[in-house]
């Protein structure tokens, strides 16, 4: 038997050769990654969430070190969806990546408004909605933490985008019932959910006596909350059995990124890993591929959901 | 005014290496990190720094701790050495001092836009602040098989937290010590001394690398004489490579508007006039995509 493990992956209608993905927010547009691993090899670049106008994004400092994670405030920095166009996705399709585009808005309309300007770019093999923003109409309710506001913005978002280009929402931890919000999403049309997204956090400078961070709280990230994340698909795959899943929360190493397949993930993200191995995200397709070999696994769909099979009596 | 050669090519990328340490020295305050980096010495220039992660593996510290490159070797053992100096105050730092000969180190590098050296033999002025110096006697050795006149600043808060004193004598044409506490040369700050080593030597670029505070008062220095500044800053930077927009600062670009620019690859080094020093750390209200105040006909 060969050990050669078929590491295709699957999200939604969008067809990957690696089931390994960079993160929204953790590698840019992946230009300066592309410097320490073929970006073309992996599953997909998932950009920086863009927004209609440029943004400056919010003061320094943005980021405190955690124990095993860190915590961040950027603020959705970037140049907007016109130059994000022009120079980013150009230079993504130019170099043959496979490219998630992450959207964030602050309106049900600018989420709208993004889906349609992006409705006739090419090389788009799917949009992650980054609904972890807050609804600017509704005195800053952030729309993945309301089932209601999620699913109006997946709904404009699936108005705007053409049938053959799968919607993610990407979900919060910071919510009672996660499946209860991936539900929402998917009745309002998203063709799959990633998961998670930062979860809130704090930490207070000892020194200064004040917040660290210049935006007080932030997200935080990396295998600090990898047991949330791997709780959270789990959860989701058992509600939803059928909806492609791309996991992510902490991944650093290809048995984490086990970890999530097994909790039923067709796929994941690599995220703040990036930031200690820049090359992580191709390092851990390898492991991946030696861990499912390793197990007898022929193909990466093999594994997915695995963990929730019957316990077989012995 | 002087013209600077940026490098026009699109610059060979960092490099992720295994390195291997090979001493670690006590200097005053800091320890000098001597450890091999297969290939990074043939690509780095004065400016550029490295990334080295920390605490081993499997570790709680995952971001790397970035330092300025003090000291290159081509032909040193095992390939090319690298030399920082380290200042040891937090758990990345002391787990770094702390390191043996043999140990391995993951090091991405060189990292960042060096500094741009002058077209013309023109006289430079150097200000290190504390182990803002590491970087600046590669630069005088470029500066001076380039014909030009190097004078050195070193300041700090005493004695044991300047770097290079013994170095800066060799390699400058002039040495000048500040301390704030009077322990070693002038009582008092770099840019209390500045003004009169332009004037004695003609100084037309001041290069600089130290804290914000320092760098701001040697960009006014230059814009008032007219003169060229480059600054080498040190914002946190979670990843050293342009991915995670936490390292940035208010810049104004080519075209006047001000953004918030990652200073780990625009940076660190920047022309003094390009930084706006009164706003770090803030959004300035005419920054590109700053938030509009309450009110205003947007808001996001
Ligand atoms: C371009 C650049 C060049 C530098 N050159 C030198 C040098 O030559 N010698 C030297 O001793 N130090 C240098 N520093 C600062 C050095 O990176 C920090 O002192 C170090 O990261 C602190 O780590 P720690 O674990 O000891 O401290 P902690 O305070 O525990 O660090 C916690 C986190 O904050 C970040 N951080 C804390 N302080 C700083 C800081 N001042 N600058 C950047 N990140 C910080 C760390 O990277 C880490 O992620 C440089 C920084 C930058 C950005
Ligand atoms: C610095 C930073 C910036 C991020 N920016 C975004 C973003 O713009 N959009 C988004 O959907 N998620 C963003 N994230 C969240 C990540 O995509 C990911 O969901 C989260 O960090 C968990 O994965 P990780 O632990 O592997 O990083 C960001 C995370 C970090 C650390
Ligand atoms: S440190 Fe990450 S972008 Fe500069």
């Amino acid at each position: 038997m060969s050990n050669v493990v078929d590491m295709r992956a699957q999200l939604a209608s969008a067809a990957l050769p690696s089931p390994v993905l960079t993160a929204s927010g953790c590698a840019a547009a992946g230009r300066e990654l592309d410097r320490f691993f073929d970006v073309t090899a992996i599953g997909a670049v998932v950009t920086k969430s863009i927004m209609t106008a440029p943004r400056s994004g919010r003061a320094t400092p943005r980021m405190a070190e955690t124990p095993a994670g860190m915590l961040n405030s950027i603020g959705l920095q970037g140049p907007g969806v016109e130059e994000f166009i022009r120079k980013d996705l150009r230079w993504l399709r130019e170099r043959g990546a496979r490219t998630v585009v992450s959207i964030a808005g602050g309106s049900v309309s600018e989420f709208a408004e993004l889906a349609n300007r992006l409705r006739h770019e090419e090389g788009i093999a799917a949009i992650e909605v980054n609904i972890s923003c807050p609804n600017v109409e509704s005195r800053g309710q952030v729309f993945a933490c309301d089932a209601r506001a999620a699913g109006s913005v997946i709904h404009a978002v699936r108005r705007h985008t053409s049938a053959l280009t799968p919607i993610f929402a990407k979900l919060s931890p910071d919510v009672t019932d996660i499946a209860d919000i991936a539900r929402a999403c998917v009745t309002a049309g998203a063709d799959g959910l990633s998961m998670i997204n930062t979860t809130l956090g704090m930490v207070i400078d000892t020194d200064t006596m004040r917040p660290a961070l210049a935006g007080i709280t932030g997200g935080l990230s990396g295998p600090a909350i990898r047991p949330m994340a791997v709780r959270c698909v789990w959860q989701v795959r058992q509600a939803l059995p059928d909806v492609p899943i791309l996991g992510m929360g902490g991944i650093a190493t290809g048995l984490d990124a086990l970890q999530f397949l097994l909790a039923g993930a067709n796929a994941v993200s690599v995220g703040t890993a990036v930031f200690n191995d820049p090359s992580a995200p191709w390092r851990i397709h390898n492991e991946l591929a030696a861990a499912l070999a390793d197990r007898g696994f022929r193909s990466v769909a093999d594994a997915v959901g695995y963990a929730h099979r019957e316990e077989v009596p012995s | 005014m002087s013209t600077f050669g940026r490098p026009t090519k699109a610059e060979p990328g960092p490099l992720q290496v295994r390195g291997e340490v090979l001493a670690v020295r006590r200097s005053g305050d800091y320890h000098v990190l001597v450890f091999a980096a297969p290939g990074v010495a043939e690509l780095t220039a004065p400016g550029n720094f490295v990334a080295i992660a920390v605490g081993g593996q499997p570790t709680a510290m995952l971001l790397r701790r970035c330092f300025s490159i003090h000291h290159v070797d081509t032909a040193g053992a095992l390939g090319g050495t690298v030399e920082i100096v380290v200042d040891a105050h937090g758990p990345g730092t002391k787990w770094l001092v702390d390191r043996a000969q043999g140990d391995a180190l993951d090091v991405i590098a060189p990292l960042g836009r060096p500094f741009s050296l002058p077209k013309d033999p023109v006289p430079c002025v150097l200000v290190g602040g504390g182990y803002g110096s590491a970087p600046l006697f590669m630069l005088a050795d470029r500066l001076r098989e380039r014909g030009c006149r190097v004078d050195l600043i070193l300041g700090a808060a005493t004695e044991s937290r300047l770097f290079g004193v013994v170095d800066g004598r060799r390699r400058a044409s002039s040495l000048t010590i500040t301390t704030d506490d009077g322990s070693l040369g002038v009582r008092g700050r770099v840019t209390d001394v500045l003004d009169g080593i332009l004037d004695q030597h003609g100084g037309q670029v001041i290069y600089g690398c130290g804290p914000m505070g320092m760098l701001a008062g040697l960009a006014k220095v230059a814009e008032q004489r007219g003169i060229v500044s480059q600054c080498a800053v040190e914002e946190a930077m979670a990843c050293g490579v342009g991915v995670c927009m936490t390292c940035v600062l208010p810049v104004v670009g080519k075209d006047g508007v001000t953004r918030m620019t990652r200073s780990c690859t625009e940076g660190p080094v920047f022309f003094g006039d390009q930084v706006r020093w009164d706003a770090a750390g803030t959004v300035p209200a005419d920054c590109l995509g700053a938030p509009v105040v309450e009110g205003g006909a947007t808001s996001r």
